[in-house]
């Protein structure tokens, strides 16, 4: 197959409301490539985890996409009934939520919900699925998986579970996993053994992951490129290294500013001001020049979109220096 | 320290979580103790920051309730600006009540310490009213006035909701309501940890200015180690509630001694992108109702030998400041932390 495994184009996501049809996801257009790992990163409200549940079809009504497409491998996926878009899912794309409790059913055994998992997307007899489960649980890492499997989600603790919603999510072998916030909820230590476990895996198997978080430190380790999004649209996209190091966006320089870091001692982060506009109120032009520190006329008046700025692509008007 | 703000002296709290009564004659089971706190001590000088970092469960939180008296330390005391507030010669109840006042806290979730029916300038006034009721009502409209413009926010936002501000404003107006009774030391547990990073900035940014211009002390806890490193003089490392290793910020970030502290530096996602191999200790925190006998961090440490396993190890004072409690390191059993580094880098 030639093409990117996963093509997003001009995807919107809306909500209608009694005072009109608020855009959260505007127009984003992004690919990944198979066995590719892209960081989708942002502050709470910038729209990444509602890119990941429309990827994904699993929009809340009333929200709904609004436009644009969605293809998996080079087939339309945005626009399929419920019950084949069910069969997608978990067999094509997994997903992994941040809270691993909500993500299980806590009045099954663990063995039940991957049994279930396994039978509904492979042809396998139930004493099959049950060795297969027991593989999985072996794969992301739980010892003693024989006994554990028939233990309940309460008797795990929050990194196990974690295991346990990735082993799900890989159940089917999917070319693609939505990863929303998968070590948000977790301690450091436990945060490096599944960031180490994602990385694994992705590996041994190809599968490429949409990697959504606001930790920017967990993208650096992990993902191969980065969008990232502020007020619903992707304001900067490109290699990893590049976004970090030598990001084009007036938005990504004071982001990569404001996170303290162990390797450099500063009297003062740098700081934004003010905070995310509201989906009622976001601002013409660029949504970002009321905050920006290089605003220039026409910021406020036309909106920039994706360009090439050094390694990345950046949609801003005074990027790289130049005015273009 | 004789100029020590805040000292703790082998402060312990245990907890009973045994099942109820009838269960535990129906079902003969013991009690059982929960020791969150046990044996911390360390002082706070005047105008500095010690930074509180572990995992959840290890007992941080325990700490600050025990500081600001929510909850009350089952062995072990609490000296505060000379006062005794806790353990042996306790001061009656007004002097503590006096010294508390230059005493405050900040939650991680300032939206939950606030009563969404009252307007910000009252929820900033409370305190200065339950302090000195006799004040006038200008002189307390003046003062909230000037708190909440020592925070960046205006006069006006007294006339609001919480629920009409951000996480990051609520969090303001949070320390303006801390800062109302002129205090000289804040408890502050988990305080940016609810907010994105841009916000977080300016809120760190906003403590270190206050910290500047009241010299104002802080307990800084957080899981967070970028943070603490950020904002902390000191930082102390707790673990299973122990503090494992206490010492100046460059020192335990530069040459980090317990193989916990280590573990957990090394396990901090590496923003630099050195390309250096994460070094992911396996192991979970066990249960604090059953902790490992001896040095509680024995099961997941790489150095462990039967010493670990039997006794626990005491704080002993190391070379370039701060104590650790590791029999490893005071065997010098260890490989030198620059080693170390070497050694992973390599892989």
């Amino acid at each position: 197959m030639n093409g990117p495994l996963l093509a997003v184009e001009n995807l919107s996501v809306e909500f209608p409301t009694r005072q009109g049809t608020l855009r959260a996801v505007h127009e984003i257009s992004f690919e990944i490539g198979e066995g590719e790992v892209l960081g989708v990163v942002g502050e709470s409200g910038a729209g990444k985890s509602l890119t990941g549940a429309a990827v994904i079809g699993l929009v809340d009504p009333p929200g709904r996409i609004g436009g644009g497409e969605v293809r998996l491998a080079g087939r339309r996926i945005d626009n399929l009934r419920y019950e084949a878009m069910r069969r997608i899912r978990g067999r094509e794309i997994g997903a992994v939520f941040q809270d691993p409790l909500t993500s299980l059913n806590p009045l099954y055994t663990i063995g039940r919900q991957l049994v279930e998992t396994i039978r509904t997307h492979l042809p396998l007899s139930a004493v099959e699925a049950r060795a297969r489960a027991i593989e999985l649980l072996e794969e992301v890492g739980i010892s003693a998986a024989e006994r554990r499997i028939d233990h309940y989600p309460h008797q795990f603790s929050g990194g196990m579970r974690q295991r346990v919603v990735i082993a799900l999510a890989i159940a089917a072998s999917p070319k693609l996993i939505i990863a929303d916030e998968p070590t948000t909820a977790l301690d450091v230590s436990i945060q490096a053994q599944i960031i180490q476990l994602l990385k694994r895996l992705c590996r041994d198997h190809g599968t490429a992951v949409m990697l959504v978080t606001h930790d920017m430190g967990v993208i650096a380790e992990t993902a191969d490129r980065v969008a990232v999004m502020y007020a619903g649209r992707i304001v900067e996209i490109g290699p990893v290294a590049d976004v970090i190091h030598r990001p084009a966006h007036p938005y990504t320089v004071g982001l990569m500013g404001s996170i303290p870091s162990i390797a450099v001692e500063s009297e003062r982060l740098a700081q934004i001001e003010g905070s995310m506009p509201r989906l009622d109120s976001v601002p013409g032009g660029c949504s970002y020049h009321p905050r920006c520190n290089r605003a220039i006329g026409r910021c406020a008046r036309e909106r920039p979109e994706l360009e090439a700025v050094g390694a990345t692509r950046a949609a801003c008007w005074v990027a790289g220096g130049t005015r273009r | 320290m004789s100029g020590a703000l805040l000292e703790l002296t082998d402060v312990a709290r245990t907890f009973d979580v045994s099942p109820p009564w009838l269960d535990r004659v129906l079902e003969r089971k013991p009690r059982a103790l929960l020791k969150a706190v046990d044996g911390v001590s360390f002082t706070i000088a005047r105008g500095e920051t010690l930074g509180l970092v572990g995992e959840s469960g290890c007992g941080k939180s325990t700490v600050a309730r025990l500081i600001v008296g929510l909850h009350l330390p089952t062995r072990g005391t609490i000296r505060f600006d000379g006062v005794v507030l806790a353990g042996d010669g306790a001061a009656d109840g007004a002097s503590q009540r006096a010294a508390r006042r230059a005493m405050q806290m900040i939650f991680q979730d300032p939206y939950a310490s606030f009563n969404p029916r009252w307007r910000v300038a009252d929820i900033v006034a409370e305190p200065i009213r339950a302090r000195a009721p006799d004040t006038r009502a200008g002189a307390i409209a003046a003062r909230v006035d000037e708190l909440l413009a020592q925070v960046g926010l205006t006069a006006l936002d007294g006339a609001k909701y919480p629920h009409q501000f951000s996480g990051g404003q609520r969090q303001r107006i949070s320390i303006a309501r801390a800062l109302s009774t002129h205090p000289r030391f804040l408890v502050c547990d988990e305080p940016t940890s609810a907010l994105d990073v841009s916000v977080q900035a300016q809120v760190l940014n906003l403590m270190r200015d206050l910290q500047r211009r009241l010299e104002l002390a802080y307990l800084f806890i957080s899981h967070n180690l970028a943070v603490v490193h950020h904002v902390a003089d000191r930082v102390g490392v707790m673990y299973l509630g122990r503090i494992v290793e206490i010492a100046p910020t460059r020192r335990l970030f530069g040459a980090p001694q317990h193989p916990y502290t280590r573990m957990l530096l090394a396990s901090v996602p590496d923003l630099a992108m050195s390309g250096k191999a994460r070094t992911a200790v396996g192991g979970e925190v066990p249960n604090p109702l059953d902790p490992p006998s001896g040095c509680a961090f024995h099961p997941r440490c790489p150095h462990a030998n039967d010493r670990c396993r039997r006794e626990v190890p005491l704080s002993v004072a190391v070379d370039g400041g701060g104590f650790v409690a590791c029999h490893a390191v005071a065997e010098c059993r260890l490989p030198p932390a620059a080693a170390l580094a070497a050694q992973n880098d390599g892989e």
